[in-house]
């Protein structure tokens, strides 16, 4: 797994590639929880090149979405692969986190 | 020879000391356990101070003097090691809610059924000795392997090994752990009037942390079937005190399900978990539809719902979690639900058992040499019905 991290016009978007499970989920969220700044107003989790996520990578997920809920913070994910997507939609959280097809759906949803 | 496990009973009912050494002589007698007993919390105090060496408390709500939960509140000042099962009378969800949120480990209700109380002695005695166990190496804790086998003993400790059967119907669960995740559980708990309440779960990430929430989840889950009853009602319940000061955002995915012997009726609702299979007595099986809920322990006031199907008999259900769909073969691979389903295409299953060993074995040969990434948990349950 990989995360890198890009900032533009005041959006935040990060974009996690490869596997997240039970063995790297907490470099996740450390990653993410390091990466993320209480001036940043927008984030997007771009998850386009992720093959795989378990609920352990989903923790961390719901954790971000959480804490920036919390601080008045937009999120959302977006790019999922069909099998991310199911995983999304069985757990149940795509009716709690924004889910959006494509980045520039999401950057527009924060836009407009 | 072993010395005795001691089982405090507490009760202000003269006539329950002779019952208990009546029911369990055969016990007793082989040394596997000796009971002393107190007649209300303020003598079970003392007994717990006097003897030192009590390993569980059975006890009483109502007692003069001192109500059994104020004595669960007492008793880890005394002996934080033991542990402790409630009586409470039939549906009596308030207080069973409040005993568990005292630490109590378990509950049986009135009147008492000495095989089901056999059975949770067993199994509050076993769960007891892996925390003790587990206490012991986690004082030694020097790296991540270590708690992980300690959240595996705590996991292992809350599965129950026998299961409920009659002429109408057989129910069978196994789980085998992964090598370093572990959150998967399931229950199978008896309801008034002969129904049952039948559990599958996956708690997200693995450590000590996620087993004492899978712990949480399993025991408000068992004493709110219990209390409430429908499914939906039951995950609604469950998810609110799961949200309770849940810092760590870890979540529980719960199929729950009441299944009525009598005329084979299914009720079932979804928090976030897969969908359940039901496979017929020629070989074809039904997916059957999702209800939609999100997974437990995220967002608390939200609803729940709940479906109902009616099995034939010959019918099986099979409840599992994603250690099953999401198996991996060498070649990167799924398992997947049509796999699941082609299991007992050609050899219907007329055993709860037997399904259970066969979805094991499907899974073990698709996998191969690939290494097992999670926990792979299922539930069978065979509708026979009943012969008129």
């Amino acid at each position: 797994m990989e995360t890198t991290i890009e900032r533009e016009n005041g959006i935040l978007v990060a974009k996690a590639s490869g596997r997240v499970d039970g063995s790297n989920a907490l470099e996740f969220q450390d990653t993410l929880e390091k990466s993320i700044g209480a001036e940043d107003k927008v984030v997007i989790l771009n998850l386009g090149q992720l093959s795989y996520i378990s609920s352990a990578g989903l923790r961390v997920v719901l954790l971000i979405a959480k804490s920036l809920q919390s601080r008045n913070t937009e999120f959302a994910v977006c790019e999922l692969q069909e099998r991310i997507y199911e995983v999304f939609q069985m757990s149940g959280f795509d009716q709690i986190i924004s889910v959006h097809k494509t980045e520039s759906d999401a950057r527009a949803a924060f836009n407009g | 020879m072993p010395t005795p496990y001691k089982i405090l009973v507490v009760d202000d009912e003269p006539d329950l000391q002779p019952l208990v050494l009546q029911r369990m002589r055969r016990y007793t007698r082989r040394g596997l356990y000796e009971f002393v007993f107190a007649h209300n919390g303020v003598e079970a105090l003392e007994v717990l101070n006097d003897e030192g060496d009590i390993d569980m408390v059975l006890s009483d709500i109502n007692m003069p003097r001192m109500d059994g939960l104020t004595l669960l509140e007492q008793i880890p000042s005394v002996d934080p090691n033991v542990r402790s099962v409630i009586v409470s009378a039939y549906g009596d969800m308030k207080n069973i809610r409040t005993a568990m949120n005292r630490g109590a480990f378990d509950f049986v209700t009135k009147p008492i059924d000495f095989e089901d109380l056999k059975i949770t002695i067993e199994r509050t005695l076993r769960h007891m000795e892996e925390w003790r166990d587990a206490l012991s190496s986690r004082d030694k804790l020097v790296a991540l392997q270590n708690e992980l086998e300690v959240a595996n003993k705590i996991q292992q400790s809350i599965l129950p090994t026998e299961f409920p059967k009659s002429s109408d119907y057989e129910i069978f669960a196994n789980m085998e752990p992964a090598r370093d995740v572990g959150g998967d559980f399931y229950d199978v708990i008896r309801l008034a009037n002969g129904r049952i309440g039948l559990a599958i779960a996956d708690v997200s990430d693995k450590g000590v942390p996620s087993a004492l929430f899978m712990m949480s989840s399993r025991t408000l889950l068992k004493g709110t079937a219990v209390g409430v009853g429908k499914p939906a009602e039951v995950l609604c319940e469950v998810n609110d005190m799961l949200c309770e000061g849940n810092e760590t955002a870890t979540f529980v995915t719960v199929l729950y399900a009441e299944y009525d012997p009598a005329d084979g009726k299914f009720t079932y609702a979804n928090g976030g978990h897969n969908t359940p299979v039901v496979v017929h007595a020629d070989g074809t099986s039904t997916l059957l539809p999702l209800t939609g809920g999100v997974a437990l322990g995220v967002l608390p006031g939200i609803p729940y719902r709940q479906n109902s199907v009616t099995l034939s008999p010959g019918d099986t259900v099979v409840l599992y979690t994603d250690g099953v769909s999401e198996a991996m073969n060498v070649n990167d691979e799924e398992f997947g639900l049509d796999r699941l389903c082609q299991i007992f295409e050609s050899s219907p299953p007329n055993d709860a058992q037997k399904a259970n060993r066969m979805v094991f074995e499907a899974v073990n040969n698709f996998a191969g040499e690939a290494p097992q990434s999670d926990d792979v948990a299922c539930l069978t349950l065979y509708h026979r019905g009943r012969s008129s």
